[in-house]
């Protein structure tokens, strides 16, 4: 998965705004391009700080916008506030949409988040590696 | 009565990747069923045990049917129903 370093930073600083609760979102970009571009952070309908879910009528909104412009969610991201970033059996068994990369942030270190990205389709797991693209910010 | 019908990616298998279909129903029940027959397997995968699945999110006109009697909202010709993967998950 190529991230650019400005969207990988606000994916970062998102989940550690909302430590300890769950953050999550994605990044849409262009149907079949597998270009993540247009970062849009969802609520946590839950606001938990083991579970997440999209807030049912931002989700209509914001994939009717995608439809709109011929977008779709390439990343999809939540955050692991307390464990590794490695989806957990809730996280596969909602998993549907087997083109997005599923990425994990876990915030349970302070200092160093830790960003993973996976494919997650019928059940399976793939960890693939992240690059990420762009000037760094000097983390 | 014809209700129109946006399908997501996941069930496009399901209905010969055609985005939208049509269907009709006097309940959003009886169109899932009226679906069902049409494109056979839809069903299970919006309702299970007489309830909507919970990885499904359903809208009738811009509104969650989970707040608008479910599979027991009444629909009217020239409606529009969204169905939806909800998007969830957590570290347990």
């Amino acid at each position: 998965m190529r991230i650019d370093r400005s969207i990988y930073d606000q994916i970062v600083a998102h989940a550690r705004r909302d430590h300890p609760d769950e953050a999550c979102g994605i990044v849409a970009g262009p149907v079949g391009s597998d270009r993540p571009e247009r970062f849009i952070e969802m609520i946590n309908a839950e606001r938990s700080p083991t579970f997440y879910r999209f807030d049912s009528l931002e989700q209509l909104k914001v994939w009717r916008e995608m439809d709109d412009r011929d977008e779709e969610p390439v990343v999809i991201y939540h955050s692991h506030t307390a464990t590794e970033a490695y989806p957990s059996r809730t996280d596969v068994s909602y998993a549907s949409e087997p083109g997005a990369h599923y990425v994990l942030v876990s915030t349970r270190d302070p200092e160093t988040a830790e960003l993973r990205s996976y494919r997650i389709l019928d059940g399976e797991i793939t960890e693939e590696p992240v690059e990420v693209t762009g000037a760094p910010t000097g983390r | 009565m014809a209700i129109e019908v946006r399908i997501p990616t996941i069930l496009r298998n399901l209905t010969g990747d055609a985005k939208v279909v049509e269907g009709s129903g006097a309940t959003l029940g009886e169109l899932f069923t009226d679906l069902d027959n049409r494109y056979p397997g839809i069903g299970a995968r919006l309702v299970d045990d007489g309830k909507l699945r919970r990885f499904i999110n359903v809208y009738l006109n811009d509104e969650d049917v989970r707040f608008v009697g479910g599979l027991d909202a009444e629909l009217s010709d020239g409606d529009n129903v969204t169905v939806l993967p909800a998007v969830a998950g957590g570290s347990r």
